[in-house]
């Protein structure tokens, strides 16, 4: 006990491959909200919808996806697929998962999001002559989505640290590469630590900015 | 001219309109007064087909506003509506609430766009108001920029539901003369609306509703001051 000797220069030798994985996660997750957002937000228009038939595939992807592990969705798309002749790579088997699970969170986010708009907003817009689309895009959604911002970006958080689960197919986001320069050299304590600063400083960086885009788009009252 | 035929409107099992018949020429101004409840506002929304109708039929300029064929965006263009909670945007400024829809709708660029909301602004008496938020704004400078909103639309028509009630008293005074305003350039206008002696002043005629019938149609004059009718009556000596 106490005489373990930290060796850095190997993981500072390692850091550009560890900056190359850190941007993989960057991108992945970034991608997963994009896309998780824009599925939001038809799943929670289905599921507001008074057309029955229009609530079932809400329904069942929300349910499943706020019920089940992440780790579960992410062996589903990498090996469950495989099972029925669909290879995905490990990218994209995580890129779905979250795609998967962010648009089930937002989804129930965005449907709070759309009941707190009094509908007199929706009645005003079609009352100069909007369409039901126009009226979408023009008032509610933009109330819809300041409302939203901040739980919107807590997802963007847990999908950063979530898409570590890379690991376990094998994808070079930061855990995963993390994983495989560590086994090089068996640094393991010594990479692994670096990799949580990263995170930390991606995380953070990544609150920051929201912070002040928010200030930057959102003006005004709701 | 605004032609309402035999209008039965019911949300569900509540008839609340029971064969309405109204017409409004061009350049009048009908007031329709009753208590709460009566369906004057549920006319109102019928007639822009925001709400459906059970039976009878709404001519707008001799347009079916309820043919499913009839484009209700279209129809909605003519007819510009100012709603009792004024229902601005609270998300754009004042500049902003009014050139969205001739912009979207419309399509008019943001330079034309702005020139007219600029003109119906300074009208309403906001011209120092262009980059205000509607919620940093007292409710009767929301409800005038509610009307320039409407206005910049150029609608034909203007219906008018209960455009004071939510004020406090002391800004009710500020949208009257907005209305009187438009009264004297000739827009027709269709108001529903509790203020007895502005219903007077501005209106041509005057109809009372009560239990979704039009009880009492007339000169206004003579409805607020010798109602024939004496469900009118009994309305009126409660009111005034």
């Amino acid at each position: 006990m106490g005489d373990y000797q930290f060796h850095w220069i190997i993981v500072y030798q390692a850091l550009p491959q560890m900056l190359k994985g850190t941007f993989v996660t960057l991108h992945v997750s970034l991608l997963s909200m994009f896309l998780g957002i824009i599925i939001a937000v038809f799943l929670s228009l289905g599921k507001m919808s008074e057309t029955r038939i229009l609530n079932i595939i809400p329904n069942i992807w929300i349910e499943i996806a706020r019920n089940t592990p992440a780790l579960f969705q992410i062996y589903m798309a990498y090996f469950g697929l495989g099972a029925f002749g669909i290879h995905l790579s490990p990218y994209v088997s995580v890129l779905s998962a979250l795609v998967f699970i962010n648009a089930g969170y937002l989804a129930e986010t965005f449907r709070g999001g759309f009941q707190s708009i009094p509908s007199t907003q929706l009645i005003a817009s079609r009352s100069l002559g909007m369409t039901r689309i126009k009226a979408y895009r023009y008032v509610v959604l933009p109330q819809m989505f300041r409302r939203v911002y901040h739980p919107m970006t807590n997802q963007f958080v847990w999908s950063i640290l979530m898409s570590s689960l890379g690991i376990l197919v094998g994808m070079g986001e930061l855990s995963g590469e993390t994983q495989r320069l560590q086994s090089l050299s068996f640094r393991t304590l010594e990479f692994f630590m670096v990799a949580a600063v990263l995170y930390y400083v991606v995380t953070k960086s990544v609150l920051l900015c929201s912070e002040l885009i928010s200030k930057k788009i959102f003006t005004g009252d709701i | 001219m605004i032609q309402v035929q035999g209008l039965h409107k019911s949300f569900g099992n509540l008839k609340v309109l029971k064969g309405i018949d109204l017409e409004v020429q061009k350049g009048e101004v009908v007031s329709v007064i009753g208590g709460s409840g009566s369906g004057k506002s549920t006319l109102l929304y019928c007639i822009n087909a925001i709400e459906k109708i059970q039976k009878g039929k709404i001519l707008v300029d001799g347009i079916d506003a309820h043919d499913k064929k009839t484009d209700k965006n279209k129809l909605r263009q003519k007819l510009g509506m100012v709603f009792q909670q004024w229902n601005s945007f609270p998300h754009l400024t004042v500049l902003e609430n009014v050139t969205l829809a001739p912009r979207v709708v419309l399509g008019q660029t943001t330079k034309q766009a702005e020139d007219l909301a600029k003109q119906y602004l300074d009208h309403v008496g906001l011209g120092d108001k262009y980059d205000e938020y509607p919620t940093r704004m007292s409710g009767g400078q929301q409800q005038r920029l509610a009307i320039a909103r409407t206005l910049a639309m150029k609608p034909s028509y203007m219906l008018l539901d209960e455009v004071t009630s939510a004020l406090d008293p002391e800004l009710v005074g500020e949208v009257l003369d907005t209305l009187r305003l438009l009264r004297k350039e000739g827009m027709t206008m269709i108001c529903v609306t509790h203020e007895m002696a502005f219903a007077k002043e501005v209106s041509d005629r005057i109809a009372f509703v009560e239990k979704g019938i039009i009880e009492e149609i007339g000169d206004a004059h003579q409805v607020i001051e010798n109602p024939a009718n004496e469900k009118t009556q009994r309305f009126l000596s409660k009111v005034l």
